[in-house]
């Protein structure tokens, strides 16, 4: 169970201004700053009335789908805004919210995070500032100390080439707190570390196979030796056929080898649109790389022009 | 403090004051090891024989085949392990999506250590395919893995269905019947079961102990390699009280089993009228197939923590998903794995019975729910379930 402060449960019990902002008088603004989603399980609206004049806010009021902590923040967040100039406003942190409270478990800092967040979104509608797509930290939680996930730190690992724990938790301080995430970092590392040496086998098998197509070119398979010649004059229907048989005759085996398999889905001008299945479909990293090695045969084999999309 | 209304049984459960009475002169008057060579340790080597034999008659085992252990999770890890040691050319391990922790993440560190996992699906009543069983099966199958009835949803799994499959293939059936044993009358004299996992605190004896059956002939190795304790098959000097805790419930279980109707009754009378008093709710799982003592109900539009909060407040203990999901952000992976709308998975609530409940304290939930769930609906933005940005956001997770 968590170690609420009491501050946390008696916002949670008995929250402030929840509800919507439906009146406002002339020289009034009512602008709305939305986050999160039912899906990660918890989401906020902030509604804000703002005086134009003063750009003061008169009124701010919630509506939060969550957990306890996330109502207590949302409560607590639009005390700390009623009668703050918007400008002071925008310097609101999330920590400012969780002192409010009395502090909040590390798990749950994010509450505090939504809040701020959702006063950043209402404030920029206001001024009319394009809002940045917040990355969505979906994933198993890895780190409970810092509540990072682990499509968080695989990112990073990927983005910085990192291979060990601590500089992970120098990058996103994730293991930096009782340190009991840090096997569970050392796996990650262990698994993007594997995965790239596979998509490295991967690539040279393809270059492998388009140079193996390139030597038998003259001596033995007349069709296709003809019309990888003609590129230029390929007509639709010959493209199509000949990026079906390359499909077929070259790629699938060498996939199968890994128990993977894909299938042509349509050609739109250059653009090859193929479905991947089997042991790599699931993994975005690996579609990526196999996306790629498809690609360089078919260039290579086809037409250089040519770009393969994964539907 | 008010008084407290415990309905979270399948977390855990109070000890019997019998089952105390049964195990405290252990911890004082009787605290010898029965290993030893003189009377004071020697004669408690009786107890344990007697407990085994308790624990053995609720099963329908012999004697022989129990093996004390720690808890479910050791019981667990200890089945799979020694299935795969007894056939180490077989690299294959069946179970289900739904299994309790102690499976799932066992499994998955066998994946990185070489073995192959299948995951079995569920349909939206939490029900496994056997075609999909059966398909999964091949002689390189080294043990499969299902447990009796779910601790979120309480679905109850045919498991003698699924066992006369999985012996047409020549594999290791093990059972997780944690949330089973005591629910449910079960005999392995007549079964396919060949080992099979049930852990003490949550039939009325203290935490720290469990037993594994494991069926007569099955090659068994220890999982701690110690001692001769357990017939060599659990090194560590025996925790006598808890075993003497563990004999005395499962002895009371047995008894009980006979008046488990009453549980259903007053689960029924809880879970009717939860439905009937507040709208957007739903019972997740396999009403017709679970448990007697388990209710598991999605209430549309708000989030799980803050309906338990709102209840603590009132002395009612409840859960939402198993407390491992709980005590993280994720929603269960058991409600997921049924394929449940978001706007129900993170606000689905588990009401578990024990034989100590009573229907003032169902009453009493009764009252103050509806209440509880209207105040957090009044707060949150989805609503209703024409709220714009719900329906948003439901199209853009199917998109997904
Ligand atoms: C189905 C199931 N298996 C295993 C366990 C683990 O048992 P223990 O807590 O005794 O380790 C539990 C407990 O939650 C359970 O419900
Ligand atoms: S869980 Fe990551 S440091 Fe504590």
């Amino acid at each position: 169970m968590w170690d609420y402060t009491d501050k946390v449960m008696e916002h949670f019990h008995n929250p402030r201004n929840q509800g919507k902002i439906t009146e406002k008088q002339e020289g009034e603004e009512i602008v709305t700053g939305q986050v999160g989603s039912i899906a990660c399980g918890d989401a906020l609206k902030l509604h804000l009335k703002i005086d134009e004049e003063t750009q003061t806010i008169k009124d701010a009021t919630f509506q939060t789908f969550g957990c306890a902590s996330a109502i207590a923040s949302s409560s607590a967040l639009t005390e700390l805004l009623k009668g703050r100039k918007v400008d002071e406003a925008m310097k609101l942190t999330n920590k400012e919210i969780a002192e409010s409270l009395g502090g909040l478990p590390e798990e749950k800092m994010h509450c505090s995070v939504m809040g701020q967040e959702a006063l950043e979104a209402a404030i920029y509608t206001y001024k009319g500032i394009p809002l940045d797509d917040h990355e969505e930290d979906e994933g198993n939680l890895i780190c409970r100390c810092f509540g990072i996930s682990d499509t968080k730190i695989k990112r990073i690992i990927r983005e910085n080439s990192l291979t060990t724990a601590e500089q992970v938790t120098n990058y996103v301080k994730a293991g930096g707190g009782c340190s009991s995430c840090l096997p569970d970092i050392d796996d990650l590392i262990e698994e993007i570390t594997t995965e790239q040496e596979t998509a490295t086998v991967e690539q040279e098998k393809s270059v492998e196979a388009a140079t193996e197509v390139w030597t038998n070119r003259d001596s033995s398979s007349v069709e296709t030796s003809t019309t990888t010649q003609t590129t230029k004059t390929l007509t639709n229907l010959q493209k199509i056929t000949l990026i079906q048989q390359v499909i077929d005759t070259e790629i699938r085996p060498i996939l199968a080898e890994d128990g993977g398999d894909m299938e042509l889905f349509d050609v739109v001008g250059d653009v090859v649109k193929v479905i991947l299945k089997g042991a790599c479909s699931g993994c975005a990293s690996s579609t990526e790389t196999l996306k790629l090695a498809i690609e360089a045969t078919l260039q290579d084999r086809v037409l250089s022009t040519l770009t393969v999309e994964s539907v | 403090m008010t008084n407290t209304i415990y309905l979270d049984n399948n977390a855990t459960t109070k000890i019997d004051e019998d089952v105390l009475a049964a195990m405290l002169p252990y911890f004082t008057t009787y605290y010898g090891n029965p290993s030893s060579m003189h009377t004071f340790g020697g004669q408690i080597g009786k107890v344990v024989r007697q407990a085994r034999s308790q624990v053995a008659s609720l099963l329908g085992a012999e004697e022989s085949e129990i093996v004390f252990t720690s808890c479910g999770t050791e019981g667990d890890n200890a089945a799979i392990l020694a299935a795969l040691k007894a056939q180490p050319k077989k690299k294959h391990i069946i179970t289900t999506e739904v299994e309790h922790p102690a499976i799932l993440n066992l499994c998955r560190r066998l994946e990185r250590d070489g073995y192959t996992v299948t995951y079995l699906s569920v349909n939206s009543k939490g029900q496994i395919d056997f075609d999909e069983l059966e398909a999964s099966l091949t002689g390189n199958t080294a043990v499969v893995s299902v447990m009796y009835a779910n601790n979120e949803t309480g679905v109850i799994f045919p498991i003698e269905q699924i066992g006369q499959i999985v012996k047409e293939y020549g594999a290791l059936f093990h059972v997780d019947a944690v949330q089973a044993v005591g629910k449910i009358p079960l005999d392995m004299k007549t079964s396919t079961i060949d080992l099979l996992t049930l852990s003490g605190h949550k039939i009325h004896a203290p935490k720290g102990i469990g037993a594994l059956y494991v069926r007569k002939g099955v090659r068994f190795r220890p999982l701690l390699i110690g001692g001769h304790q357990e017939r060599g098959r659990r090194g560590g000097t025996e925790n006598v009280a808890g075993i003497v805790a563990l004999g005395k419930a499962a002895e009371l279980a047995q008894q009980h089993l006979g008046s488990i109707g009453r549980e259903k009754i007053l689960r029924d009378k809880l879970e009717q009228g939860i439905l009937a008093a507040i709208p957007n709710t739903a019972v997740n799982g396999d009403p017709d197939n679970r448990l007697p003592n388990t209710s598991n109900i999605g209430f549309k539009f708000i989030e799980g923590e803050a309906i338990l909060l709102s209840l603590d407040e009132y002395g009612i203990c409840a859960s939402s998903g198993s407390a491992c999901s709980s005590g993280s952000l994720e929603p269960s992976h058991v409600l997921r794995a049924l394929g449940l709308p978001y706007s129900v998975l993170h606000g689905s609530i588990r009401f578990s019975l024990s034989r100590y409940t009573t229907e003032t304290e169902i009453d009493r939930v009764l009252e103050v729910l509806p209440g509880v769930i209207d105040r957090l609906r009044e707060l949150s933005p989805f609503n209703s379930d024409d709220a714009d940005w719900l329906q948003e956001q439901e199209q853009a997770v199917l998109a997904r």
